[in-house]
């Protein structure tokens, strides 16, 4: 503060001199690992993503297409399909994982007894590492009948399920699996949002003689809409993005079933047999990026208003 | 975010808001970040009047009393319990499981408990045959290189913009902040790219931990994180400070570090269990297996692998980051608020 104070004052001219007496240089010692760090790493490659998604190169030369990479992406019959399948696993990861964290949390709240027992139980398969969740529960969707689910299927007399074998199964499978590993976090949120709702509003209430349903209905959900909003961005983004399980479990497949925008992306960069094509590769991770930096400005926004009320 | 009875303390919930909740949760341990403490008496059956009437959930100590609301919640709770045991830890046992039982028992019946003994070699030869050992050191040494570099970054780029705030603070903060739009998949070519032929340096970063490491000190929430904190430490201390002639760096390392210890824990546990989760990223980067983590070996090896072997890797790559969680449950409850956010 006084720094910038001193820097404002009289003092007409700035010379290297004073800027230098005045602190400056050890300020850029200050500054400069956020500076190559994120000059680096952030700025260039967002910078570059831009330039890249209009040029065609094989890293030796390089040429200006206009916009070819965005023709060539639009044009190509995978892209419907791994739209088609991120927007079908996003729709089946709102089904599973939003009302099963929000009526768990709802009920953690009002437990009285032993509580951190009931978050620590929640929480533990998310810090399991994903690969390790994926490899594992892979084997659990073992589709013989003497696989784990099966096994437990059969017990209640249920057929055994093909899981990640059939094209139907396999995006509900996997979706069963990222649900498995990520409600945890989203319950935490709820708690912790909770707690906040104040106590004079459920008083309030009762005064009026509100029933136990009435008040987690008119009180508790109200106050918890900013919250729900938000939960239900950041599961977007993060589902939009959505890598890890289709490539470990399925690679897209079967038939193409389990294909995401960001798997495609993989494929047309690193792939096999398409592998090296940047430019559409960034092209299309910057369409996908649009439409995501939307969605990230409302969440901003909204935590912001929502932390100041 | 945070609760109507948290002291006055930090008034960090201020902008970013999951920010504000661990900032300010961290910042005062009295404060009840996870869950209203200790309510009322234990004894859960006759609960008289609590102290704190304005700490309170949905149901009311009337409620309580009426049999039927008791009666409910004692069964959904148990219910509740029941579900989590059987989805949270159901999965860890049976891989703890799987991981000293023989590869055709886990094959044949695996619901069964040990019909034909225990394979205890299972763990061993992971660890030596298949090497896990080696990933494991790896995995190791990679977070903590990618713990170093975020803390770095996040301690002296949030000291820059909230405590010594050049003039151009404002460019680069903005900078920063607009960083925090930009998913990460837009950045994965490019940022292969910088990886592969970095400006200024004249070699490849290819197969070198480096090119893990730098690029994870480039978390705009971090950043963030760090600068809100440093925001609600009370100036007065920084101009004591100076006025008894520290300069900037004295005044950062025996005056604004020891004072950011809980942010700084918030932090690392999310920084080490990042670095140990990550995935894509590594396996871009680092194509020479013997450098590789757990985390991409792990998938290669599965075809190879005997599975009961295989098991035994799954396990002991998940010891860790359980471990670091039963350890520092609270940070990591507490920080959890902001858990969505870190991802994106």
């Amino acid at each position: 503060m006084a720094l910038t104070h001193d820097a404002r004052e009289a003092r007409p001219r700035r010379t290297p001199v004073t800027w230098v007496r005045r602190g400056g240089l050890s300020t850029l010692v200050f500054a400069l690992p956020l500076l190559v760090v994120f000059g680096l790493f952030s700025w260039l490659p967002i910078g570059r993503a831009v330039v890249m998604s209009l040029q065609e190169t094989n890293l030796v030369t390089t040429a200006w297409v206009g916009l070819d990479n965005f023709r060539t992406v639009l044009a190509d019959p995978l892209l419907a399909t791994a739209v088609g399948n991120t927007l079908w696993f996003a729709a089946l990861a709102l089904l599973f994982g939003y009302p099963v964290p929000l009526l768990a949390a709802v009920l953690m709240s009002e437990v009285r007894r032993a509580k951190g027992l009931y978050s620590a139980l929640a929480y533990l398969p998310v810090v399991v590492p994903p690969v390790v969740a994926v490899l594992l529960w892979k084997f659990f969707f073992d589709a013989r009948p003497e696989g784990v689910f099966n096994t437990m299927l059969g017990w209640v007399g249920a057929g055994p399920v093909p899981w990640l074998q059939d094209a139907d199964w396999a995006m509900p499978s996997l979706v069963l699996e990222a649900t498995w590993a990520a409600a945890g976090g989203t319950i935490i949120i709820y708690l912790a949002a909770l707690t906040s709702v104040p106590g004079e509003l459920y008083d309030a209430a009762e005064v009026d003689g509100a029933s136990v349903w009435r008040k987690v209905w008119h009180v508790t959900m109200p106050q918890l809409r900013g919250v729900l909003f938000i939960t239900f961005i950041l599961q977007i983004i993060g589902t939009a993005q959505v890598f890890l399980e289709p490539y470990l479990f399925t690679d897209g497949g079967p038939a193409n079933a389990t294909i995401t925008v960001l798997l495609l992306v993989y494929r047309y960069a690193f792939g096999q047999s398409l592998g090296g094509d940047y430019g559409a590769a960034t092209a299309l991770s910057l369409m996908l990026a649009a439409v995501l930096a939307v969605l990230s400005v409302v969440y901003f926004r909204l935590t912001r208003s929502w932390s100041q009320t | 975010m945070t609760t109507s009875t948290s002291p006055a303390g930090p008034t960090t919930a201020a902008d970013l808001a999951a920010a504000g909740v661990a900032a300010g949760a961290a910042a005062s341990p009295a404060a009840p970040g996870r869950g209203r403490p200790r309510r009322g008496p234990r004894r859960g059956r006759r609960p008289g009047p609590r102290p704190d009437e304005a700490d309170r959930g949905a149901l009311s100590p009337a409620d309580w009393r009426r049999p039927l609301v008791r009666r409910s919640m004692r069964l959904s709770h148990g219910v509740l319990l029941a579900l989590l045991v059987l989805c949270g830890l159901g999965p860890l046992v049976l891989l703890a499981k799987f991981a000293v039982t023989p590869t055709q028992d886990i094959l044949r019946t695996p619901l069964a408990v040990f019909p034909n003994g225990v394979a205890w070699d299972n763990l061993s030869a992971a660890w030596n045959d298949v090497q896990v050992s080696r990933y494991f050191l790896n995995t190791v040494v990679l977070a903590a290189g990618a713990w170093a570099s975020q803390i770095l970054v996040a301690t002296t780029g949030g000291y820059l913009l909230s405590v010594l705030r050049p003039r151009y603070a404002k460019v680069v903060q903005a900078a920063v902040l607009a960083t925090l739009f930009v998913p990460a998949v837009v950045l994965l070519v490019p940022l292969y790219l910088v990886i592969l032929d970095p400006p200024l340096l004249g070699r490849s970063l290819m197969n070198s931990y480096w090119a893990v490491w730098l690029p994870a000190g480039a978390s705009a929430f971090n950043v963030l994180l760090m600068q809100r904190f440093f925001d609600s430490l009370p100036r007065e201390v920084f101009e004591a400070a100076r006025v008894d002639g520290a300069g900037p760096f004295r005044l950062f390392w025996s005056i604004v570090l020891p004072m950011s210890r809980p942010i700084l824990g918030v932090v690392s546990v999310f920084a080490v269990i990042a670095s140990w989760k990550d995935f894509l990223w590594p396996l871009l980067v680092l194509r020479d297996p013997d450098i590789q983590p757990l985390s991409v070996r792990l998938p290669s090896l599965q075809a190879t692998t005997d599975l009961g072997v295989l098991m035994a890797a799954l396990a002991i790559s998940t010891l860790i980051p359980v471990l670091l969680f039963l350890v520092f449950q609270r940070l990591f409850l507490r920080g959890a608020g902001l858990g969505g956010a870190v991802k994106g």
